[in-house]
Parts: C-alpha cells; sequence; structure tokens
C-alpha cells in the first residue's frame, strides 16, 4: 500500500494535519498568524545552511526556526521597534539571506520544493519522522495544555497563581519551530501557516470550549489535506496550493453554516 | 496595630522599588498583608497601585528592598484588564478551571457564590462589564486562595453592582479567613470593611484605617477636601444587602424586590438611584 506515492501522500499529509490544527488555535488565539509566517520564512535559511554544512535538513530548519524566535524574544524586550516591524524584518531578511546562501554556494537547489513543497515524493521515512516528531508535539502539548492555555488568557494571572508562563511560552516556540521542520517538505515554506491558521479558523465557530477547537481543527485540516490531494489528482494541480485552497473552501463553508444550531446543542 | 496584628503574615513588601527605563515606577514601598485582613490601595492614575499589586503577586521582581511571600502561598488574582481573544470559545464554565481542574460542584457553588450561576454556559465575550467580574472573582476565589488580589474589581459595575460586590468580597474575607489586597481607582469608595487603606503616588504618602487617612494631610493633598467627604460613604453599618439579582435583603432577613427597600441611612453623601 505505502508502494503507491499517492497514498504515501495523504497518509503524511494527514499526520501532519493533525499536529498542525491543535498547535495552529494557540498561533489564532494569540495572535501569531505573521510570527508563524516568519518562522517557516526563515527555514528556508535553514535548508540552505544545512545544505552548505552537510547536516540534516529537519534538523537544520528547526534549529534555524528556533533561532529567529529566540532572536524576537530578545528584540522584543528591547522595545524599540514594534513586533510586527521586528518580524518584517526578521522574515524577510531570513528568506533573502537563505536564497543568497543557496546562490552563493553554488548548490543547485530546486527552490520551487521548497517553497512550495512536494507532498508527493515523500518517502516512509518521511512518514515515520511525521508521525514519531508529530506525537511527541502533540504529547509536549497535551501535557502543559492547562498552563499554555491559561498564559494564553492571560500571562499574569497564570504567573501570579504560581505558572511559568514565559517557559511554557519558549516550549510554544519549539514546538512550533518543530512542526515547520517536519512540515515544509509536504507544503513548503509559503504555505505552512496556511495548514497552522485556516483549520483553526474553521474550527472556531463549530466549538464550544478551545479543546473542542483544537480537536475540530485537525479533524478540519486531514480533511483538506486529503480533499486537496484528490483535487490535485483530478485536476491535475500543485498538491501543496490544492490542500490550501480546500482548506479555504472548508473555511468558507463554515462561515455559511447556520452556527446557531450547532452550539446550542452542544451547549446544553 | 489593629485588630489584624495578631495573624499570620501573608506578603511582606519592605522598601520595595521597581525601575523602568530609568524611572522609578514605585519606590520605597512597604505593604503586608496577613490573614483575615483587607488592605487597600488607592491613589490617582499612574500612582503605581497596579505595580504594587504584581509585587504582592511575584509578577514583577523588586529592584530595590524585598517581598517575602509565607511558603506556598495560594494565590488567586483578578487583574485590571483581562480581554479574551473572541477566537476563543471559552464558557464561563470553562473559565473557572483556567489555572487548576474542580469538581462541577464546586463550580457551580462558586458561581453561585458571585451570582453568576445562570451564566455558567454563556460564552464570556458575551458577558457585560459588571457579570464578567463576577464571574472573575468566582475563578480566582474557587482556587480557595490564602491572598485574593483584585485589580479594581468594581470596574464596569454600576453603583448598587459596586455595593454588592464590595459585601461579597467582605463575605468571602469573612467566610474563608482569607487576606485580601484591594485595588480601588475609585477614590470615593473605600469599604468600610477595608482594615488598611494605603494611599499611594509613587510612595507611600499615608496609611492607615480608613477613618485615620480621610483626615490625614497627605490624603487631604493629594485628593482634595471634597474626598475626604466622599468618604464616609461606606462608614455606616450596613443593614440591608443587595443582592446580585437585583433584590435586597433587610437586616431582619426579608427579601424585598429593590424599589421596596427603603434607605434610612443618616448620613448625607450619596443617593441610591
Amino acid at each position: 500500500m505505502l508502494d503507491d506515492f499517492f497514498t504515501r501522500a495523504i497518509i503524511a499529509g494527514i499526520g501532519l494535519a493533525l499536529v498542525t490544527g491543535p498547535l495552529g488555535c494557540f498561533i489564532v488565539w494569540r495572535r501569531m498568524a505573521y510570527f508563524g509566517d516568519t518562522m517557516a520564512h526563515s527555514a528556508l535559511l535553514g535548508v540552505a545552511l544545512s545544505l552548505v554544512l552537510q547536516v540534516n535538513m529537519t534538523l537544520g530548519v528547526f534549529i534555524i526556526a528556533a533561532a529567529v524566535a529566540g532572536a524576537l524574544l530578545l528584540l522584543q524586550r528591547r522595545q524599540t521597534l514594534s513586533t510586527d516591524a521586528l518580524l518584517g524584518i526578521l522574515s524577510h531578511s531570513a528568506l533573502a539571506i537563505g536564497l543568497v546562501v543557496a546562490f552563493l554556494s553554488g548548490i543547485r537547489v530546486d527552490l520551487m520544493g521548497f517553497l512550495f513543497g512536494d507532498i508527493l515524493a515523500v518517502s516512509v521515512t518521511d512518514i515515520v519522522v511525521i508521525y514519531l516528531g508529530g506525537l511527541v508535539i502533540l504529547g509536549v502539548l497535551a501535557a502543559m495544555w492547562r498552563p499554555l492555555l491559561a498564559a494564553t488568557v492571560n500571562a499574569e494571572v497564570a504567573e501570579a497563581e504560581g505558572m511559568r508562563p514565559e517557559v511554557t511560552r519558549i516550549v510554544f516556540m519549539l514546538l512550533l519551530a518543530s512542526v515547520i521542520a517536519i512540515a515544509m517538505k509536504i507544503v513548503g515554506v509559503l504555505l505552512i501557516t496556511a495548514l497552522l491558521i485556516i483549520p483553526a479558523a474553521t474550527a472556531r465557530r463549530l466549538s464550544a470550549t478551545p479543546e473542542q477547537m483544537a480537536v475540530i481543527s485537525a479533524g478540519v485540516g486531514a480533511l483538506a489535506v486529503a480533499g486537496g490531494l484528490f483535487g490535485s489528482l483530478r485536476f491535475d494541480t500543485p498538491s501543496g496550493p490544492s490542500i490550501v485552497v480546500a482548506a479555504l473552501a472548508l473555511f468558507l463553508i463554515s462561515i455559511a453554516l447556520p452556527v446557531q444550531l450547532w452550539r446550542a446543542r452542544r451547549e446544553a | 496595630m489593629d485588630a489584624q496584628s495578631g495573624h499570620e503574615v501573608l506578603v511582606d513588601v519592605a522598601g520595595a522599588g521597581v525601575k523602568r527605563d530609568g524611572r522609578w515606577l514605585v519606590e520605597g514601598v512597604d505593604v503586608t498583608i496577613r490573614k483575615r485582613e483587607i488592605v487597600t490601595l488607592i491613589g490617582p492614575n499612574g500612582s503605581g497601585k497596579s505595580t504594587t499589586a504584581k509585587l504582592v503577586t511575584g509578577v514583577l521582581k523588586p529592584d530595590t528592598g524585598t517581598v517575602s511571600r509565607k511558603p506556598g502561598l495560594r494565590i488567586g488574582y483578578v487583574p485590571q484588564k483581562l480581554s479574551i481573544d473572541w477566537t476563543m470559545p471559552l464558557t464561563v464554565r470553562r473559565l473557572m478551571s483556567l489555572t487548576g481542574s474542580y469538581p462541577k460542584a464546586e463550580i457551580d457553588a462558586a458561581l453561585a457564590a458571585t451570582g453568576v450561576a445562570h451564566l455558567a454556559n454563556a460564552e464570556v465575550q458575551h458577558l457585560s462589564g459588571g457579570e464578567f467580574q463576577r464571574a472573575l472573582l468566582a475563578r480566582a476565589m474557587i482556587r480557595k486562595p490564602d491572598l485574593l488580589v483584585l485589580d479594581e474589581p468594581v470596574q464596569g459595575v454600576d453603583f448598587s453592582g459596586e455595593v454588592a460586590l464590595y459585601d461579597l468580597i467582605g463575605k468571602i474575607r469573612d467566610e474563608t479567613g482569607c487576606g485580601i489586597l484591594l485595588i480601588s481607582h475609585d477614590l470615593h469608595v473605600v469599604m468600610a470593611a477595608t482594615d488598611t487603606v494605603i494611599c499611594l503616588n509613587g510612595h507611600v504618602c499615608c496609611r492607615g484605617t480608613p477613618e485615620s487617612v480621610a483626615r490625614s494631610p497627605e490624603y487631604l493633598s493629594l485628593f482634595g477636601a471634597r474626598a475626604a467627604n466622599a468618604l464616609a460613604v461606606y462608614q455606616h453599618h450596613h443593614d440591608h444587602t443587595h443582592l446580585p439579582d437585583g433584590r435586597v435583603e433587610e437586616a431582619d432577613g426579608r427579601i424585598v424586590e429593590a424599589h421596596e427597600h427603603v434607605h434610612e441611612h443618616d448620613h448625607a453623601g450619596h443617593d441610591h438611584a
């Protein structure tokens, strides 16, 4: 069964969506969409550097994404520029430096492959990495769910009542860096954020609690992956963008639904 | 000092100062909160009330001076500002277990105590200012804290609601024996149940019982003579209780509708609408 590239793509994509769904909820709640984008863009620098230094690419991307997150935390403390501007600087310079490094090193890189991903080229090893990595990420997320949620609602309350919001925040950024490292091959640098945000936004109107939203978001993501891949097979469109288009379609449907009914039933 | 001095000290802030960008937000602040004591911080905007509260809760570390807490001190905190992003689906019931999990019965009891039991399944974004404050108070007290820190707990609450909330806060103290640090931006409202008032203006201007602070020259120069009259508002003994649903419980236990209830206090200084 795993011999078929299409089956591998679906398995890999759904595995990724199950992780990006819950994680993406926090991105939406914490208004970090642009931050996720910045980390994703820095992934390209990670790719270029790991090619030059000949280290494992997933590891290289993780380290650079985490480093960019750390740089942002430090810059934010100095409070010279707004977070918005800082993100703009980090995001595009990381992307540009990545392109320059790749060019200078003379390595022939399939840029399109990294910008938009190639889920159809996923190997069995990739699937193992996605599911093992995904399990670890979801495990950590579940373990720190309450403090992370409390810190998201109000960091001061969390800290006054004995939690460590600063620590949970750093752990969350590391989780984000890992999911970006894992996801890059599948949807690519430019579309990772879409898989984090759109399913979460879709789940919002269908959920009555944060936990429901995380679960529904994972489901919506998986549905978008399946729908997008079948669509790309049917219409011969590029797979990564097709997944995002499918996610968008689900989002639009969720807006159109008469959701009051759903929720009234759940809250009862 | 006063009746509280025999009780165990929960938090002791001694000579504490917080400096940001070369400016002292507060300096030389001494605050001691004991079990069963209600300490109220008052002062103008920017006088360091919230900063002092954050020193007490440990959210801020002092740049000078010391803050010592009873080991294992359990704090319940109602912050001055808490806005919950619309993107997070959060019912009042779920809000209650934000920093710990509690059985349903306890959650219902806490919500009933603050008068918002009927809103348990409502989304927090749909609550009015007063309802939200009550929900936040319920959330802070369900922790059975040793110390409740309430940063402007009556904001967005109308006058009769304010009285009811202050009565409730006094009742929480009486029933649980916790210490309470209260911050009031409303200089004219310092409740009778307060044991110690600390008047801040970057430093401690004056402190004492509500009566003694009202008469102190520092307080008068900071807030003007009119403030001294206003302080009298809560210096009467309550012979009735405003219930959260708007009805009134008389001293003899009768519960009457608000319009049937007649205020017969012998002080002039406020009007009940």
